[in-house]
């Protein structure tokens, strides 16, 4: 029965303000009345827009290459490497044995996976049970979650709540406040409603509940939108660095890479295998530039990974949330 | 919204709820969680009008009445993060606003798809780092160790910490929102482009307008929807800039320069344990926050455009 009802993955989820209109035929896809380029003119986007590239990628550039270098090529470039002159993962291999690292790292990743989980299953269900028109209760449900969105309590006293109902040094502190994001709920619910009633009547018809007809018929027809939630809300958690500094600010062992990194790095603390320059020496160098270059990497690669595989769908998300709002 | 008629002559609320219950039921664990971690706090603001004492609670502590908000508008460390608050925000208004809608119209201006793809790609990538990374990656760049004072010192050029440099911090701190947010931004401008009807610019061209012509008369109206939208959302929120941003970078260039709102109401409210005091500057940037997101608003309805909601 279900095998009728799931629809094939070529359903066309991309609202039709995004849609690129096709270009006429032309040379060079230009339409027949378009000017041709003019020399200053495309030398100019070219300059311009390599520039921005260049901006973008150059520094991320040195830094892989820094952290790949071996300290005599770090020596020999008096900092930075620009140009690979001889190749090691010497550092990568004594950032991973560091026990603050290891453990950053495997926080980092538990809270990502456990989180993401945890906002993708509460958004997904709350964003569906929105999204029924004429349900009882919705119009108040919604007003309930927009209103979070303008008015809040703050800093100080969200943070007595969260202390105050022993968050202290505890995990839940990093994820439970920030779980929900009433934005990427009101982007969800833009898409269900708009999935098509026939196919939902007629699992209706077929007997499917709810449930059913989320699981089988609108999550399956919506897969473009959950992979961009899952990465708005796996980066969120990936490069939560607040709610450390307010909840777990001491305690070493239960802090995530980018408080490793903050620490580190960017207040020169030293690795805790190195010899550790102390608190208060803004800046300092401590650890040899490549191990330090190496635990940037390592914030970057999860990103990487996965970025390629939701980057094409970017404007079906963002752009359902922008436009009708 | 006034329902229509024929829905009033609909099911009863006890059909209505056995009908929608497991709809309700899905919507419950979102709203526990907001209830608890938004909800409730906002009662936690009446400790801006106590002497907050963590030990004995909420319930117990001295009433203060508007001793707090005296204290706040007695003390130059607050009057100077609303100054420094309000700078960025213009600085980034200013540097910062335009530079989206030129880069999508620039891009939206290249026909190569395969280039186009390849640009989007990378200019949206930097939104996705943590204000650690990206704060690191500027201190390898520009710091005193890094990149440019490495090639300053090769050539014998007097060097210069821009990363520590109090003079030039506002403009440190706007390059680096445009290095991060810049590419991002362009994808809501990118899609009005994308709306816009090509039959336009075809009538126009017939019409023998040339293309700085077309651009002024049907792209940039076209756009303008959505710019004076950006607008309204920035101006709405002139009182929040960068908190992480500021917050990590805050020690290099001290506190006279780098703090704003949001950074005072962490320390001089969490850091230093006075929760009443930093929760009445919290009150105080919220409330101001919600009349310029409503001035905002009357504004851009003024200027014939929807802005966040229609009147």
């Amino acid at each position: 029965m279900t095998q009728t009802l799931t629809p094939s993955t070529t359903v066309d989820t991309e609202p039709d303000a995004v849609r690129t209109p096709p270009r006429r035929p032309g040379r060079g896809g230009r339409a027949p009345w378009e000017e041709p380029p003019t020399v200053a003119g495309q030398a100019g986007k070219g300059l311009t827009l390599g520039g921005v590239l260049a901006v973008m990628l150059v520094p991320l550039w040195i830094i892989v290459v820094t952290s790949l270098s071996t300290q005599g090529a770090v020596n020999r470039a008096g900092g930075l490497v620009i140009w690979p002159d001889g190749l090691t993962f010497e550092a990568y291999r004594v950032m991973l044995e560091d026990a603050t690292v290891r453990s950053a790292l495997l926080v980092s990743l538990g809270i990502t996976a456990v989180g993401t989980l945890l906002s993708m299953v509460v958004s997904v269900l709350c964003a569906y049970g929105l999204s029924r028109a004429r349900s009882l209760g919705h119009r108040f449900l919604l007003a309930l979650l927009v209103i979070t969105m303008f008015v809040n309590g703050g800093l100080i006293p969200t943070f007595l709540v969260v202390t105050g109902l022993g968050g202290y040094g505890e995990w839940w502190a990093l994820i439970l406040p920030g779980a929900v994001s009433v934005f990427n709920i009101l982007i969800l619910r833009s898409f269900y409603s708009s999935t098509s009633l026939d196919l939902i009547e007629a699992a209706r018809i077929d007997g499917a509940g709810d449930w059913r007809i989320l699981w089988s018929v609108v999550l399956p027809t919506s897969r473009a939108v959950t992979a961009v939630m899952a990465l708005f809300y796996g980066v969120g958690y990936w490069n939560n660095f607040f709610s450390v500094m307010l909840y777990m600010p001491t305690d070493s062992e239960k802090w995530p890479l980018q408080y490793v990194l903050y620490t580190y790095v960017n207040r020169g603390n030293g690795l805790p295998g190195s010899v550790n320059s102390g608190f208060g020496t803004q800046f300092a160098q401590t650890a040899p530039l490549s191990l330090q270059m190496a635990v940037v990497v390592l914030t970057l690669i999860p990103l990487l990974i996965v970025y390629p595989f939701v980057q094409k769908h970017f404007r079906t998300g963002v752009l359902t949330g922008a436009i009708k709002g | 919204m006034t329902a229509p008629r024929t829905q009033r002559s609909g099911p009863g609320w006890r059909v209505r709820l056995r009908r929608d219950r497991s709809l309700l039921l899905m919507t419950l664990p979102a709203v526990l969680l907001l209830v608890v971690f938004n909800y409730v706090p906002l009662f936690g603001l009446v400790t801006a009008f106590q002497e907050y004492d963590p030990l004995i609670g909420v319930w117990d502590s001295q009433w203060a009445g508007l001793y707090q908000f005296e204290r706040l508008f007695g003390d130059p460390l607050f009057w100077g993060a609303l100054t420094n608050t309000l700078y960025l925000s213009l600085v980034q208004l200013v540097l910062f606003f335009p530079i989206p809608i030129a880069l999508a119209l620039l891009l939206n201006s290249v026909l190569n798809q395969r280039f186009k793809n390849f640009v989007q790609s990378v200019v949206y990538l930097p939104h996705f780092f943590s204000w650690v990374l990206a704060i690191t990656i500027f201190q390898q760049m520009l710091g005193g160790a890094g990149a440019l004072n490495q090639f300053l010192r090769s050539h014998d050029l007097a060097t210069w910490d821009v990363m520590t440099d109090p003079d030039t911090f506002a403009l440190l701190v706007t390059s680096q929102v445009i290095w991060k947010e810049a590419g991002w931004g362009i994808i809501v401008f990118l899609a009005a482009l994308a709306a816009i009807n090509t039959d336009l610019y075809e009538a126009a061209a017939a019409d023998g307008a040339g293309r700085w012509r077309r651009l002024w008369h049907i792209t940039l109206p076209g756009l303008r929807g959505v710019i004076v939208l950006m607008l309204v959302l920035r101006l709405g929120n002139a009182l929040t800039v960068g908190f992480e941003q500021l917050l990590i970078q805050r020690d290099a260039v001290g506190h006279d320069t780098a703090d704003v709102l949001d950074t005072f109401s962490f320390y001089y409210g969490i850091a230093t344990g006075d929760y009443s005091y930093g929760a009445a500057a919290g009150l105080f940037k919220s409330v101001i926050s919600l009349l310029m997101i409503w001035g905002a608003n009357k504004l851009a309805h003024a200027f014939g455009e929807d802005g966040l909601y229609r009147k």
